[in-house]
């Protein structure tokens, strides 16, 4: 086993950690926005789609596969933060003025 | 290459991440939250882009992008907040779906130089493009099921769970001979069956249940962003891709409790497939009769009661009737009521989607109870209203044994003083189980539409 892989994994499972910690303190209050916000948070695979994208390819097809995971993933991240960042637009305590929603 | 540069900057996007998710655990820096997270993947997207040689393809890229970016944004001002389980579902799929494409055009590479994957590589390869691939057929078809394009009943047949499991271990078998033999198709063909597994996968679950399949999904595509990580030794990918692990997996444990199902029983019951009502002989058969009223009785009844809970359901946002509800409560709160809102953690169609749908009609967060704080209230509280909700204040869930929902905890509204319900008529809800609350004594019932019902009583109050 590769050095490299045993500190990605030491990554990995502290990651776990803090995201069981951090996650455990959000009020099912916002559960609906938590889900979309780290539905945008996984779309850091656009890091990744970027990468193959502009790594040379012999032939035209895996150009396009490229191109579709591009955009896949910048869908998912543009479209993940723009309905968490609505959603979250709305909530408003008792004595804040009333933003109308209509 | 400059992987060790770009994982040391990346290392902002990490910190913007876990801040974001630091910052949800309250409504008033949740906005700024979700920003501090936006900013931190455009600097992992700038970083990429300045620290990648990228060779070729700055064109498809761009346009790649912009195409992404107009779905992305045309997807999410448009959507109904009562769409949003359907919303998520479909941006998880198109995660998951990019993580397994990524893993086919790496694997690509390595097939084309004809080299050598590696068995360290190679397990995060197929990882990431089979469970990428189950993702993202699962979700469509989550979506297709919340959309109402697929039918939203479990679909069943001989042989099923059989089947499903050959088809995973198949998708597995072609992937794993696909690393040892450096085979650019059979991965491909690997990811085909995955997907189909994905979609029989989700097939036999319920509507009911899609929350907490998309909520499983979206773990998915966590994990499978993460393996993409290895695959890239992308630092960035590894701990996000784990958050939303994380995350997912947190949330999908929180809903199977609060339906007091197990995770299997979700996934393998086809729970709601058998409309048998043991309740329903049950309440039906001790002669207990339904005690039907009218808005005006029930207009009088709220105003001169001292503390109203109303129980907002899925029904409620399906006749969106959520403004009204809230100019009802206004309306009473100038008489003097204490009015108060309980929200069953599973009330609507994933968690905290009332919540969201309350916000929306602008009723303030701070008059929303959840349930373990509101359930001890019920007993000094004079009339609650359940609007478009029914299996969730089920009173068999607590004494009836037989019920399928028996030990699922629930709104303890027979506990009050007065109950009404509003509904459109005697059918049982989104479970099938019929419910006893109904015959209760102390319950009347308004038969009407939601939002022509609070109409009514909206009018009626005021003449009170």
């Amino acid at each position: 086993m590769s050095y490299q892989l045993v500190t990605e994994l030491t990554i990995l499972v502290l990651a776990a950690f803090v995201g069981f910690e951090v996650i455990s303190k959000v009020p099912t209050l916002l559960h609906t926005p938590l889900m979309s916000g780290t539905n945008a948070i996984h779309g850091i695979v656009i890091v990744g789609a970027i990468i193959v994208m502009g790594t040379p390819h012999p032939g035209l097809f895996m150009r396009l596969v490229s191109f579709v995971a591009v955009i896949l993933a910048t869908a998912n991240v543009v479209g993940g933060f723009v309905v968490t960042d609505r959603m979250l637009e709305m909530f408003r305590k008792r004595d804040e003025p009333r933003k109308e929603a209509q | 290459m400059s992987t060790t540069t770009a994982n040391l900057l990346y290392l902002i996007t990490i910190a913007a991440f876990i801040l974001a998710l630091r910052f949800l655990s309250s409504p008033r820096h949740a906005r700024l939250g979700v920003q501090i997270g936006a900013a931190g993947m455009l600097w992992a997207v700038v970083v990429t882009l300045a620290l990648n040689k990228v060779v070729t393809g700055w064109w498809w890229m761009a346009a790649g992008v912009l195409i992404g970016s107009v779905i992305g944004v045309v997807g999410a001002r448009k959507v109904k907040m009562t769409a949003m389980p359907q919303m998520v579902a479909l941006f998880n799929g198109v995660g998951g779906g990019a993580a397994a494409l990524i893993s086919l055009v790496e694997f690509h590479g390595v097939w084309a130089h004809a080299g050598d994957v590696g068995v360290e590589r190679g397990i995060a390869t197929v990882f990431s493009a089979l469970v990428g691939s189950i993702s993202f057929a699962g979700s469509m078809i989550a979506f297709g099921k919340l959309q109402e394009l697929v039918s939203g009943r479990p679909i069943t047949y001989p042989g099923q769970q059989v089947g499903n499991a050959l088809l995973f271990v198949a998708a597995i078998a072609l992937a794993v001979v696909a690393m040892g033999s450096i085979e650019f198709w059979l991965l491909a063909a690997a990811i085909g069956a995955a997907a189909l597994f994905g979609v029989v996968f989700v097939l036999p679950i319920g509507g009911a249940d899609m929350p907490v399949v998309i909520s499983l999904l979206n773990a998915f595509t966590g994990l499978a962003a993460a393996a993409t990580g290895f695959v890239l030794h992308s630092n960035v990918l590894i701990v996000s891709g784990m958050l939303v692990g994380a995350s997912g997996t947190l949330l999908t444990t929180l809903m199977a409790r609060a339906m007091n199902r197990s995770l299997a029983n979700v996934l393998f019951g086809a729970f709601g497939k058998i409309v048998a009502a043991p309740g329903a002989a049950a309440a039906g058969g001790d002669g207990a009769s339904v005690r039907s009223t009218t808005a005006d009785d029930v207009a009088v009844m709220l105003a001169f009661a001292r503390r109203v809970v109303f129980v907002p359901g899925y029904g409620l946002a399906v006749a969106q009737a959520q403004h009204d509800v809230r100019n009802l409560a206004e309306l009473l709160e100038e008489k003097g009521v204490d009015v108060r809102y309980a929200i069953h953690p599973v009330a609507g169609r994933m968690p905290g989607h009332m919540n969201v749908l309350l916000a929306e009609a602008n009723v303030p967060y701070d008059e929303l109870y959840e349930m373990d704080t509101i359930n001890p209230e019920f007993p000094q509280t004079d009339v609650v209203v359940v609007v478009g909700a029914n299996d969730v204040v089920n009173p068999a869930a607590r004494n009836q044994p037989g019920s399928p929902i028996y030990g699922m905890p629930i709104l303890d509204v027979d506990k009050s003083q007065n109950v009404v319900v509003i509904k459109r008529s005697m059918s049982p809800g989104f479970a099938g189980i019929d419910n006893p609350l109904f015959y209760d004594p102390k319950t009347v019932m308004l038969f009407d539409d939601a939002k022509a019902a609070m109409e009514k009583l909206i009018a009626a109050v005021k003449s009170v």
